[in-house]
């Protein structure tokens, strides 16, 4: 991966892009949203500090997962009345994507569903509802609507204009290795589906990880 | 470069100081002084509920203290009190809360001595029924509905990845399969699984190096890992193969054994007359030979409705060793309402255990309480004879262990039901 600078046009800070095609960036100085046009970067807005969080990941924690290396570029930190979750955005070594979302120490790993399906309309999703997507079933466990809490690093869609988003946890059967999650995110138009399945943070090999005094 | 681990606040109510172990995992806290629930999410801590508890409890492993379980560091960061009240009596229970960054959350809960180490499960497991009783099945396992009851919450310290209350209700079921259980809470909002380990609490005590005495487990737990029933079946397996062996032993001795007839002979008695001391006689000398083995003396007597009573000494001619014995042939039959009867045997067999070789006699007095004028009799002695006797012996006595080890799981079993919601009725207290 190439890195890449560039200038804050907020603050002038010098700005490394882990992702050179990131669409939107947050500067860790100024906390400046910025949007790529073009070649240059375009502050959206500010994002207020995020709190001190307890998760073990962070930008530029790497690890493997499914033999092939990624590194941790984005974050977006979603919160609704009874909890909140991380979800850090994953570039891999050999050009793709995935996200890492990290619930209370619970870790999963998904990625863009290949043959979601028709997926139901947000006013049709039902808790207990089985769908298959990517050739497995998946029974509704859970609907949250969240929102954004804040944001940080590069992401590959700006983030800025967006408030409340709705989202579907479905499992599938089984237990242990065999078990599968999907998310339906509600947050555009066009709802989209993402699959994957619970990690031991042991098992992605991480570098890079966030350390905590006394741990 | 290291984050800070834990966060300062202070209670909005008394001004105390909070300290934040979660940081952002945290939604509720407890100020530790003065006992109110806060808003850990809100940047001014607002009060959620006020102290409300009705009594204090005193967590025995103390918040803040670190540990490592089975491998993993843990620092215990929540501490609730919660009970189940059944028939008017409540029955009070402990949770702690554990945490590490780079693992998560993880429970201890203890009743009455009884640690199980929980983690929550990401998905639900499967729920079926199985003669007619709910069970639910994990990996190939099946686990047994043991109990559904309301839990309520009594008493809360430290911080909750969710909002907790003192008052919160929910509908727990517990689904054993010793040393496991599986755990499931219902609220209006969301159903939990959570899977328990029993632990004994000796292990949480070195664990979290705690200098307490280790508190002694009462009564049998739902999932207390029953250790009689496991050895029950392993000790019956081996008790099988011990059979097995005997069995083996007893063809190879019967196949074996050389039964050689070292001496007989057929006498008379004469009941007229002579005083008893006369009517002994020895008999020939004769050879025992080849190893030491047993000596099998036959005797038998054409006793009709009568006894007859036989001393013996067997003697080596050689080292004058004697082996006395006495035996008794007695032999009585009839007819009565129930028709033909018949009691005792004409024949009579005694074993000596191990005869070495040599030459021998045999002294003979007999004895008898015939109605016929004379009794005949005949006196086989053959050595190296199987007998099955020791081998039984050892069988029986082999037996004892596996025996006892199945009455204490039966009892252990029957222990752990009376708890269920399936306890035999008679065990109900009612007054009625």
């Amino acid at each position: 991966m190439t890195a890449r600078t560039a200038a804050c046009p907020n603050c002038g800070a010098t700005i490394e892009f882990r992702w050179s095609s990131a669409v939107q960036t947050v500067c860790p100085y100024c906390k400046a949203v910025l949007v790529r046009r073009d070649v240059d970067l375009e502050k959206v807005g500010i994002v207020s500090d995020l709190p001190p969080t307890s998760s073990p990941i962070q930008l530029g924690t790497e690890g493997r997962w499914q033999n092939d290396g990624f590194v941790v570029v984005g974050r977006i930190v979603y919160r609704y009345d009874r909890g909140g979750w991380n979800e850090w955005y994953l570039r891999t070594m050999r050009g793709g994507d995935a996200w890492l979302s990290d619930a209370q120490g619970d870790i999963a790993i998904s990625s863009l569903a290949k043959q979601p399906g028709l997926l139901p309309a947000a006013t049709h999703l039902r808790v207990g509802q089985w769908y298959v997507i990517d050739d497995t079933r998946f029974r509704v466990a859970s609907l949250t609507r969240a929102h954004y809490a804040g944001v940080e690093g590069e992401l590959p869609f700006t983030t800025w204009d967006r408030d409340e988003s709705l989202f579907a946890d479905l499992d599938s059967e089984g237990h242990g290795d065999t078990l599968r999650f999907a998310t339906i995110d509600y947050s555009d138009d066009t709802p989209v589906a993402y699959v994957g399945t619970y990690v031991e943070l042991d098992q992605l090999a991480p570098k890079n990880l966030r350390r905590f005094e006394g741990w | 470069m290291s984050a800070p681990a834990v966060a300062s606040l202070t209670c909005p109510q008394c001004g105390a100081a909070i300290e934040l172990r979660t940081l952002d995992q945290a939604l509720s806290v407890v100020c530790a002084s003065c006992g109110s629930i806060l808003d850990a999410r809100d940047p001014n801590l607002h009060v959620l509920q006020e102290f409300t508890a009705r009594q204090k409890f005193t967590p025995q492993i103390p918040l803040g203290t670190r540990g490592t379980l089975k491998g993993e560091k843990w620092e215990v960061v929540g501490y609730q009190v919660r009970g189940a009240t059944i028939d008017g009596t409540t029955y009070y229970w402990e949770e702690y809360l554990l945490f590490n960054p780079y693992k998560g959350f993880r429970y201890l809960t203890q009743y009455d001595g009884h640690w199980n180490d929980v983690q929550v499960l990401k998905a639900a497991p499967e729920e079926t029924m199985s003669g007619g009783r709910p069970v639910v099945t994990m990996h190939g396992e099946t686990f047994k509905h043991f109990q559904t009851a309301t839990a309520e919450t009594y008493f809360v310290l430290g911080e909750f990845p969710w909002q907790v209350r003192v008052g919160d209700r929910a509908t727990a079921s517990d689904f054993v399969a010793p040393p496991r259980m599986l755990s499931k809470e219902k609220t209006e909002d969301e159903t939990t699984w959570s899977l328990g380990t029993y632990t004994p609490a000796a292990q949480i005590w070195s664990a979290f190096g705690l200098k307490t005495r280790v508190p002694h487990a009462r009564g049998v737990y739902a999932n207390q890992p029953d250790e009689f029933v496991s050895r029950a079946g392993s000790m019956a397996k081996r008790y099988l193969l011990f059979v097995a062996v005997i069995v083996g032993l007893i063809l190879i001795r019967l196949l074996t054994a050389s039964r050689e007839t070292v001496f007989a002979t057929n006498a008379a008695f004469f009941r007229p007359g002579a005083p008893a001391d006369s009517l002994a006689f020895v008999t020939p000398s004769f050879t025992v030979s080849g190893r030491t083995s047993n000596l099998e003396v036959t005797t038998e007597a054409q006793v009709d409705n009568g006894w007859a009573y036989f001393e013996y000494a067997l003697v080596n001619e050689a080292t004058g060793t004697t082996y006395e014995f006495g035996r008794e042939v007695s032999y009585y039959y009839g007819r009565d309402s129930d028709g033909n009867w018949s009691e005792g045997s004409r024949r009579d067999r005694a074993v000596l255990p191990s005869v070495p070789p040599g030459q021998y006699f045999l002294r003979v007095l007999p004895e008898a309480e015939v109605p016929t004028p004379f009794l005949e009799y005949r006196i086989v002695v053959r050595r190296d004879v199987p007998t099955l006797t020791p081998y039984l012996i050892c069988l029986a006595l082999l037996a004892l262990p596996p025996i006892f080890v199945a009455l204490r799981a039966w009892g252990m079993e029957s222990a752990r039901w009376k708890e269920s919601d399936y306890a035999p009725s008679g065990d109900d207290d009612d007054d009625d």
